[in-house]
């Protein structure tokens, strides 16, 4: 088990490469593509905004390695920004195309009921809405850590596999096949945290 | 339903933990490590670690410190203390950190904040404000610690670091700060009446119907508080459990090995 985690200069990488190596993967923090080579897994994290999530991608050269990943059935789970780049689409900093990986498009959350503050920060539910192996021996309903304003919108209802009950509910978990992504962040999620990691590294 | 948050704050002086009563007369309780381990173990909602004496020091943040303080540490981590440039906040993000706290910085240079928040998101940036009433009845906030009064009055200054880009507010009574006689109220509403954006309420708590008044009265995010975890016997475990029996959204309170002693530093003599 050797996970790759992407290094495309959007934020805090630490603390994910620390929690796969809690869970037994042996991890790379790399900028070069040809790293993925070698990988079983593919982490794409990720704080910041799409637009530079994208141009930073770009820039290092990882679409292609990403796509052909992708196609190759390798793991890749997206966390965070990591989740929302595996989109079509997003306008967060200017509207931007996404890896494309799954239909859809990232939003801003709106405020649905009073005292629903943007960002949405703290932990909240992540409620199953369909069985997937990422949710393997979590209850459905279980807490997870979020911090974010924007949202994947899936446009096939059956790529989303949780949802969180804020500013309506919007979906926090999406998979499809061998790619996953979860807008919540299981590097800081605890106990749950670690058990949701460890059932993608045994994908 | 999104949880109210219980933080416990940790003020880091030079080597070891503080505590202070108003911004001032500083004694050591502890070391940072050992005290992040205990609430990493208790699976505590979030932690909250200022470096108090960075900006007064005119020095920037103790990344390798950061770096190490973080490195097992797999709940929700804030820092601040001496951030003044985007490179700060680049590094302390690349340390560990997952939000930064930006206070004295942002009053001299709002743009920190508006550049940081569109490069790493508004999410991360968490604008710390320290306010105390003066003389003409408003709430004013202070910079560097507590010692200059910037004459921004703390309403207008939330509006303001919302419009730039901040992605949380951290309010803290400096008054109030240390004393255990509960949260400054009037100063949390004005805060929460005038932003949109998540507010964590500090300075003064001193029991658990002091945060519930907090969240209830004044509308806080959360509740975030270092004396009376370190000081007294409660824990914010028991907090939480206060909290659930008034109605208010919390998690995990039935949390195994929490129960154990709660951190207690013998109070070190100046």
């Amino acid at each position: 088990m050797r996970a790759l985690i992407v290094d495309y200069e959007m934020g805090n990488l630490g603390s994910v490469k620390r929690s796969l190596e809690e869970c037994g993967a042996e991890v790379i923090v790399s900028k070069d593509p040809k790293d993925l080579d070698s990988a079983s897994h593919v982490v794409l994290p990720g704080v910041g905004a799409f637009h530079d999530g994208m141009a930073n991608l770009k820039q290092y050269g990882w679409i292609p390695t990403l796509k052909k990943a992708a196609k190759d059935r390798i793991p890749i789970l997206g966390i965070c920004l990591g989740m929302q780049l595996l989109a079509e689409k997003g306008y967060e900093g200017g509207e931007m195309q996404g890896l494309g990986f799954i239909p859809g498009e990232v939003k801003r959350l709106t405020p649905k009921m009073p005292g629903e503050r943007i960002p949405h920060v703290g932990w909240n539910e992540v409620h199953q809405t369909k069985t997937s192996p990422l949710f393997e021996g979590i209850t459905s309903g279980t807490d997870f850590y979020f911090v974010h304003s924007y949202y994947f919108f899936p446009v096939n209802k059956n790529h989303a596999i949780a949802t969180t009950p804020y500013c309506g509910n919007f979906t926090s978990a999406v998979a499809t096949e061998n790619i996953f992504g979860i807008q919540f962040h299981p590097e800081k999620s605890s106990k749950p945290g670690f058990q949701l990691l460890k059932n993608f590294l045994g994908f | 339903m999104l949880k109210t948050r219980v933080i416990p704050t940790l003020l880091w002086k030079n080597v070891g933990l503080v505590k202070g009563v108003g911004f001032n007369s500083w004694r050591r309780i502890g070391t940072v490590m050992p005290a992040i381990k205990v609430h990493n173990t208790r699976e505590v909602d979030e932690l909250i670690l200022l470096d108090i004496s960075a900006t007064l020091a005119g020095r920037n943040p103790d990344f390798e410190s950061i770096y190490e303080f973080s490195a097992d540490c797999f709940i929700p981590l804030t820092v601040g203390g001496g951030v003044r440039t985007l490179e700060d906040i680049q590094n302390l993000l690349r340390a560990g950190a997952d939000k930064v706290c930006i206070n004295s910085a942002a009053y001299d240079q709002p743009d920190l904040i508006r550049e940081g928040a569109k490069r790493f998101g508004s999410q991360c940036i968490v604008v710390s404000i320290d306010a105390r009433k003066t003389e003409n009845g408003f709430y004013e906030c202070f910079s560097h610690s507590g010692t200059r009064n910037t004459g921004k009055e703390v309403g207008t200054w939330a509006k303001e670091v919302e419009s730039l880009g901040a992605g949380e507010i951290l309010i803290t009574s400096i008054e109030r700060d240390g004393t255990m006689q509960g949260y400054d109220l009037n100063l949390i509403r004005r805060v929460t009446e005038n932003s949109a954006i998540p507010v964590i309420s500090s300075g003064g708590a001193g029991n658990y119907e002091d945060m519930f008044q907090a969240i209830q009265a004044g509308k806080a995010s959360a509740v975030a508080a270092a004396s009376i975890f370190q000081f007294t016997q409660q824990t914010p475990l028991e907090a939480k459990q206060y909290l659930a029996t008034k109605g208010i959204p919390v998690r995990n309170i039935n949390a195994k090995n929490q129960n154990t002693s709660h951190i207690r530093q013998v109070p070190i003599n100046q």
